[in-house]
């Protein structure tokens, strides 16, 4: 059954310097219950736009929303409900603990707005801290508290009503890489607990695709691609899909008597299937670590090694073809030095049409 | 992309009229009764008479020779005020911001004592010590260097000019002192490798960074000079030296509060305004052209410069200045408070402490006492309640003409005292819908809500600007009303900054003067007032009992902001 639906939602805002700007282009969405469904895109894509829009914080200037089967949003009938009459969790990213009460008082809020009585309010909390793992810490205030405990406390806060839907806004991007890394697990053991719907809004693609069971990618105010996380990265519709979702190797190509040449160099073919409905120039697209180097005289396209970078897990090799430059990624055992020849190989290479 | 704002309008749940609404009017409403009406009637009465355009009055009042003085001595003052005062606050500021004199914490607690003491107590006391004719001080020079003239007079433009700068040099001070201590001490230590000496670096680096500080500073100082009222008022009278401020007053009262009077002060009003608008639009040049980012927020630890062999003569001049700004008038009267009569030497054989029974047995003083209490705290109560509304509404529901409505609030900022009574009277007094108020103690706290509005508002938004929207976004997720929102969370956050915003309207407002004198009935004096009367009354050892009484209760209140302010989490 579906939890949440965007049907047509748009949202304009008039700006002093650029007049009217459409920060949500006609959205179309589907949350099922029970699935963890990603935003992504760069900011000013829309995405924290789309998730105000349906915490109803912000009305939308077209479309209606209807979260659990009852419509929330109607912009033609001049309807939203206001957020609190919502029933929503939500994390913000800055954590928007309330730094003038504990963590108990913070967690217990939303019981206190239901009037909750005393027992079954220390009860829900006891549990929501629990599942945070906060357990103990009920008088300490947030200033005492790190950045990934007052975290758990935002989560704690949006799950103690136990709503249906939580709604998560970068909640990850103000701790360190470590503690990111460990609270999207987290967040993903609790969402499968308490069956959870979550919308999680974010910016960095490992954590989309760590997390989520569908996502959407979205740039400029429109949709680009939905669907799970496999689906977008093996079979993106765009190149700004395949270049969001991963380091990404851009090479635009000549099409002649059904070989590839690399813009610049019409003397050696790239070692590229083409396909037949390939145009005359086109763009194809491959990462870092599917690109395959090995000695001159082997195999592929014959170029040389412009600058080696020696990074932690990988070496890096920016490699010239025609008038572009490839970044490879190789184990550091495969090791080039700085000018010496050698012959490039690529694995599933996909195409786009021409883009400069 | 995160935005707050507009649509936060209807988020309240698609009524017309929420509360972001009912807050909204209310603040307009507000504005209107303090400031909209009372500048309005102001400008309508110069210029019109009985309902016709009529600038007869305004061309009167710039031909009569008397104004055009208190004109020419108003820039005079101010002038020598702003040249003197700002030499002094950025030399004192650059001595304890960058140098390594002793005592620094102490002299930087000493040195902003002036701003709480009241000025027109310090012209009383230095009037006492250096009044042409009768000044212990001139008494004593001429007895012991057998002179026959009085060596000093105080009641001169010079003694108004020495007396407002002792008051109004902290202005530069404060700013000097503290951009110093924020600037990047690696500014000054390229130039010093670039081969420039300690002189050179202060000239062609230290000088020009700080400034925009200085020049902010001067402004403030200029501008409280123009509409200063109180030193004037004590050292000028006698000796007929008025400023524009003083004149208004003198006019007004010659003719006993009259309609007629009245309208002279309007139109000379408006000549203050003129030359204050002048003054503002110096400051928008002057500092609109410079813009620099090297005075950075963190504290980077400087280390001081070396006064070496003039550490002591320079912490000696520190400690004379002290005396003179602070010490000397405090002392005078509180021991010409204990004289038996004025005139009598100040030696202990002459003192009792009768004066300060006399002055609760003369008329209307115990009375004095309450009515500053109860108009001030009302003022401090109404305008940290109005100014957190409006900040509110500004920075966070952001109605159509949120702009406007914040120049209304920080307009009569800008405005002297003076010009502000005058435009409270005409439109308080039945001016508007028959409504008056006149020597009512309510005419007077109109006047006290529109002078002191802006320091509440100001104190408001800063501190909603620390609290980040989505504090309150998270409480309405949480299932709270707007309502209760901000009850819940924003209100117990900017708690703190309302409570000093009241002090900082509570205590300027027990020593107000400058509107009250113009606005007292005979039974609403306030404190100042009633100090000026019994002083203009001649009973000079009362007047500076009641000071020192005055005194007491402005450091008793500030010692209980610095407790307040100090034991305070921090959130």
């Amino acid at each position: 059954m579906d939890q949440i639906v965007l049907r047509n939602i748009t949202k304009r805002f008039a700006t002093r310097t650029m007049g009217d700007v459409t920060a949500v282009d006609h959205f179309n969405l589907s949350v099922r219950e029970g699935e963890c469904f990603s935003f992504l895109g760069p900011s000013g894509c829309g995405k924290s736009t789309t998730l105000r829009l349906i915490a109803g914080f912000e009305e939308p200037s077209e479309g209606e929303i209807e979260i659990g089967g009852r419509p929330v949003s109607v912009s033609s009938q001049n309807l939203c409900v206001p957020p609190e009459e919502r029933g929503l969790g939500m994390v913000f990213q800055s954590y928007a603990v309330w730094p003038h009460m504990n963590v108990f008082e913070n967690v217990a809020f939303p019981l206190r707005i239901q009037k909750t009585g005393r027992e079954e309010t220390g009860r829900r909390v006891k549990e929501a801290l629990e599942h945070v793992g906060l357990s103990g810490l009920e008088s300490r205030f947030p200033a005492d508290l790190s950045g990934g405990q007052q975290q758990r406390i935002a989560l704690a806060r949006a799950i103690v009503t136990r709503p249906k839907t939580l709604l998560l806004d970068e909640p990850l991007s103000n701790l360190d890489p470590m503690l990111r890394e460990s609270m999207r697990f987290e967040i993903r053991k609790l969402q499968k607990k308490l069956n959870l719907t979550v919308i999680f809004v974010t910016h960095d693609q490992a954590e989309a695709m760590a997390v989520s069971d569908r996502m959407m990618v979205c740039d400029m105010g429109k949709i680009i691609q939905t669907g799970t996380p496999e689906e977008l990265y093996n079979r993106p519709n765009s190149r700004f899909v395949y270049g969001f979702l991963g380091e990404s190797d851009f090479l635009n190509v000549v099409i002649k008597d059904g070989k590839a040449y690399a813009e610049g160099d019409l003397d050696h073919a790239l070692p590229i299937p083409v396909p037949s409905d390939a145009k005359e120039r086109m763009t194809v697209a491959t990462r870092p670590n599917l690109i395959g180097l090995s000695g001159p005289g082997e195999d592929g396209y014959p170029s040389h090694i412009e600058k080696r970078i020696f990074l932690p897990d990988s070496t890096e090799y920016l490699v010239p073809a025609g008038g572009q430059i490839l970044k490879v990624r190789t184990p550091h055992r495969v090791l080039f030095s700085e000018g010496e020849a050698c012959a490039v190989r690529f694995a599933a290479p996909v195409w786009f049409p021409y883009e400069d | 992309m995160k935005r707050y704002g507009r649509d936060r309008m209807s988020a309240g749940g698609g009524l017309l009229f929420g509360i972001d609404g009912v807050m909204t009017a209310l603040c307009y409403l507000f504005l209107l009764i303090v400031v909209v009406i009372p500048v309005v009637s102001l400008g309508y009465h110069a210029f019109f008479y009985e309902g016709r355009f009529d600038p007869s009055l305004f061309a009167a009042q710039i031909a009569e020779p008397a104004n055009r003085a208190a004109l020419w001595n108003t820039l005079k003052i101010a002038f020598w005020v702003t040249l003197f005062g700002t030499a002094a606050g950025t030399f004192f500021g650059w001595l304890l911001g960058r140098s390594d004199i002793p005592a620094k914490g102490l002299m930087r607690a000493m040195f902003s004592i002036p701003y709480m003491f009241p000025p027109f107590l310090g012209a009383m006391a230095w009037d006492l010590l250096l009044n042409g004719r009768s000044g212990y001080l001139n008494k004593f020079l001429m007895s012991a260097f057998h002179l026959s003239s009085a060596p000093f007079n105080i009641n001169s433009v010079g003694g108004i000019v020495f007396v407002e700068c002792s008051y109004y040099f902290p202005f530069v001070f404060m700013q000097v002192a503290s951009a110093l201590e924020r600037m990047d001490p690696t500014l000054e230590e390229s130039a010093r490798i670039a081969g420039a000496g300690r002189l050179e670096v202060f000239r062609r680096v230290t000088l020009p960074l700080i400034l925009p500080a200085v020049s902010s500073g001067a402004l403030l100082i200029l501008i409280a000079s123009l509409a200063h009222f109180g030193v004037p008022s004590i050292l000028g009278f006698s000796q007929g030296i008025y400023t524009l401020p003083t004149r208004i007053y003198a006019v007004i009262s010659r003719t006993g509060g009259s309609f007629e009077g009245i309208r002279s002060g309007a139109a000379l009003s408006i000549v203050l305004v003129a030359v204050m608008a002048v003054a503002f639009m110096i400051q928008k040049k002057a500092i609109g052209s410079r813009g620099y980012d090297v005075i950075r927020g963190k504290s980077m630890n400087p280390s001081p410069v070396r006064l070496r062999g003039a550490r002591i003569p320079l912490f000696i001049l520190c400690i004379v200045s002290l005396v003179f700004t602070v010490v000397v008038p405090l002392v005078m009267i509180f021991l010409v408070s204990l004289v038996r009569a004025y005139g009598l030497p100040l030696t202990p054989a002459n003192f009792t402490l009768k004066n300060y029974s006399r002055i609760f047995a003369a008329s209307g003083t115990a009375e004095s006492i309450k009515n500053s209490l109860f108009v001030s705290a009302a003022a401090g109560v109404l305008c940290m309640i109005m100014g957190t509304l409006i900040a509110y509404v500004v920075r966070r529901i952001r109605p159509r003409g949120k702009g406007i409505l914040e120049a209304l609030a920080m307009l009569p900022y800008s405005l002297p005292g003076t010009v502000l009574a005058i435009g409270v009277i005409l439109a308080w007094s039945g001016g508007f819908f028959g409504i008056s108020l006149y020597n009512t103690i309510w005419i007077i706290l109109i006047a006290y809500l529109a002078r002191y509005l802006s320091f509440a508002l100001q104190s408001s938004s800063a501190a909603l600007l620390q609290i980040h929207p989505s504090l309150e976004d998270a409480a309405r997720s949480c299932g709270a009303s707007h309502a209760q929102s901000i009850l819940d969370v924003t209100l117990p956050l900017i708690r703190p900054a309302m409570v000093s915003g009241f002090f900082l309207i509570f205590l300027p407002a027990m020593r107000e003067v400058t509107t009250s004198i113009l606005l007292y009935g005979p039974y609403t004096r306030t404190l100042g007032v009633q100090i000026y009367s019994l002083r203009d009354a001649g009973m000079i050892p009362q007047a500076a009992a009641l000071g020192s009484i005055a005194i007491v209760i402005i450091v008793v209140c500030n010692a209980v902001v610095t407790q307040i302010t100090k034991d305070r989490k921090g959130v």
